[in-house]
């Protein structure tokens, strides 16, 4: 049986409570006045040495074009022609706009760090699965870390679906604006998804998927426990698991996709990708194997998996060099169907973060795909455990950035930064998924003795 | 020459096979070659085999495809007859990298397979109207042969080879078995 160490149980303590405070300073300094977010842009303005008018019109023409959240469906020749006569009218407005975006920030940089740690559990859940599924013969001396991190999925995404609420319910509609009936009124687009887009209807879905995965993970994880202490011969536990997994696994494909339609593109709810789905998948699934990899090659380190060898390790870096490749598959898939085409309600999603996010966006692809690509690639590398820990760190910044793009040019525009509010938020929910997890593996021992393939596992050898 | 003599110890069973490597090779023998019907796992390991570099030969054909793909793309596309790519016609490669990709792709992928597999088999020994080496047909069906260089000490080393399992051993002068 495994112990949740002091020291560690400290630290995971400590992140919360620090990234609790930061939440906290974020949300606090996020309320700017009128005349603070005047001066603010004033001051920037005579910082770049550009006349505030010229910054206004180029804001407008951005703004009907690049952002989704723009209220107007003036077209930018109208806006323009605005412009001129309603100058004052405008700058208001901006200043308006950015004293939103500004309010947004800490909604979501709290729900992005959310979103990333539960997304890494829901990864592992459907990982695991596939296991029980497909019947792999390797894996099964992974099982109770796999169990230990699906752990996180019941709270993780209770709080994801919290937030999700709370930013239109008790805030000012600040991360999805199709929550805001005024932004639905003059907005045709959202009118006519609002059968589908509407705030009811979107927290029973989203406890739906959440029942779904959970009553899976319990029983799964049930079925697991009482497979140990059944007798030698006694296999109608595992098979049990067996039927459960593969009937997840449908559940799961289907309500993957459409959370990743509700908790993620409705955020640009002009916008929308068939292939949207598997993407978020591809980086859920990259990242949860990355982090049964780290925590595995922990608990080794502590002695406590005697049974896991070198070839376990190798395999799951191999899982993590080939879901880093389809992920970029999926990546450019979408990128470069809505490049081509070039249609200007689907292309605005790609010019806003090459126009405002050209480090994180072309960054994450260097970190999720050349990285991983290059220091992965040679066979006995990824048998080094320090080695594969530091292509997992660095997969693991990649997708949390890929989430960030996700949600931010939607909510704060140009406003980002990863400050304060962002690395706060990820320490307190670091330090969560750290608890709720390494609590959850003190709970079983660490080797699932009962697993009928737990032999073939434990001689697993490439 | 005597170099030219060699020993054929037969088995039947790649398991045997794999212990009977062990035995003869912390006995310091020198194992020429074997001939298996399949692929027996590990048997380059026993053998004391160097690991292969073919890897290394694949990543640099990969870069040789993924090289001819963009001089091939810029020639074609970007300066011989420059194209209206998606709408934009930038005439920059670099512009229109995106639409490229999945042909650098492609000729990477297809540059490293091929190469591989012709260097795999020039790197054997196998090309096109070759002799076969194969001292024995019937390691293309069910047995297994182990080839020994022997330097005047035939007589103990058949005796350790018939210990080892072998259901066969047989003195073998080199030119002949060709």
């Amino acid at each position: 049986m495994y112990t949740f160490s002091k020291k560690l149980k400290t630290v995971s303590i400590a992140l919360m409570l620090i990234g609790a405070l930061g939440v906290v300073y974020g949300f606090m300094t996020s309320h700017k006045s009128f005349e603070e977010v005047e001066t603010m842009l004033a001051e920037e303005a005579s910082h770049h040495g550009g006349g505030h008018e010229a910054e206004t019109k180029a804001h407008v023409v951005a703004g009907d074009t690049d952002h989704s959240d723009n209220t107007h469906q003036d077209n930018t020749h109208d806006a323009l022609a605005d412009v001129e006569h309603h100058a004052a009218d405008e700058h208001a407005e901006h200043v308006e706009h950015v004293q939103h975006q500004i309010a947004n920030r800490p909604w979501s940089a709290l729900y992005v760090a959310a979103f990333f740690f539960f997304m890494i559990a829901l990864g592992v859940l459907a990982f695991y699965a596939i296991q029980f599924a497909s019947q792999a013969g390797w894996s099964p001396v992974l099982f109770r870390v796999m169990e230990g991190i699906t752990a996180y999925v019941l709270p993780g995404a209770l709080i994801v679906l919290g937030i999700a609420v709370a930013s239109g319910v008790i805030g000012h509609y600040n991360i999805f604006i199709w929550m805001d009936p005024e932004v639905v009124e003059h907005d045709k687009l959202i009118q006519g998804k609002s059968s589908f887009l509407n705030l009811p209807w979107f927290i029973i879905r989203g406890l739906i998927f959440i029942a779904g995965w959970s009553l899976y993970r319990h029983f799964a994880r049930k079925f697991s426990i009482a497979q140990d202490n059944a007798d030698i011969n006694d296999n109608r536990n595992f098979k049990k698991s067996f039927r459960i997994a593969a009937g997840f696994l449908v559940f799961y494909i289907y309500t993957e996709s459409m959370m990743s339609w509700d908790w993620i593109m409705s955020v640009d709810p002009h916008w929308f990708s068939t292939l949207f789905g598997w993407y978020v998948f591809a980086s859920m699934f990259v990242s949860g194997i990355t982090v049964i990899a780290l925590i595995t090659m922990y608990l080794k380190s502590k002695d406590l998996l005697p049974f896991v060898n070198d070839s376990h390790l190798h395999d799951l870096a191999k899982f993590m060099f080939a879901i880093s490749i389809f992920w970029t598959y999926l990546w450019f898939s979408q990128f470069m169907l809505i490049w081509y085409s070039n249609i200007p309600e689907e292309v605005t999603y790609f010019v806003t973060r090459f126009a405002d996010y050209k480090l994180p966006f072309l960054g994450m692809v260097v970190m999720n795909f050349v990285f991983p690509l290059l220091v992965l690639m040679n066979s006995d590398y990824k048998r080094i455990p320090w080695f594969v820990v530091m292509a997992g760190i660095v997969i693991l910044c990649g997708h949390y950035i890929d989430v960030f793009n996700m949600i931010m040019p939607a909510t704060v525009g140009d406003r980002w930064y990863i400050g304060i509010p962002e690395l706060s938020s990820i320490m307190l929910f670091a330090g969560l998924f750290m608890f709720v997890v390494f609590t959850a593996l003190t709970k079983a021992p660490l080797l699932a003795k009962g697993n009928p393939f737990i032999k073939e596992s434990e001689h697993f050898h490439y | 020459m005597e170099a030219s003599k060699v020993i054929h110890a037969i088995y039947t069973d790649d398991d045997v096979l794999m212990s009977a490597v062990k035995k003869v090779k912390s006995e310091r023998y020198h194992i020429e070659e074997i001939y298996t019907p399949f692929p027996v796992h590990g048997l380059d390991k026993a053998m004391g085999l160097e690991p292969t570099r073919i890897a290394i030969a694949s990543f640099i054909y990969g870069c040789i495809g993924l090289t001819v793909a963009i001089v091939m793309m810029n020639f074609i596309m970007i300066e011989d007859w420059p194209q209206n790519i998606g709408g934009k016609p930038s005439f920059s490669y670099i512009e229109n990298m995106p639409a490229f990709v999945p042909i650098m792709f492609e000729l990477t992928v297809f540059f490293a397979a091929h190469l591989m597999v012709i260097t795999f088999y020039l790197r054997s020994r196998m090309w096109p109207f070759k002799k076969a080496e194969n001292p024995d047909p019937r390691t293309t069906d069910d047995h297994f042969l182990m080839e020994i260089a022997i330097h005047g000490n035939e007589a103990e080393l058949a005796i350790l080879l018939k210990e080892t399992g072998a259901v066969e051993v047989n003195l073998v002068d080199k030119d002949e078995a060709h």
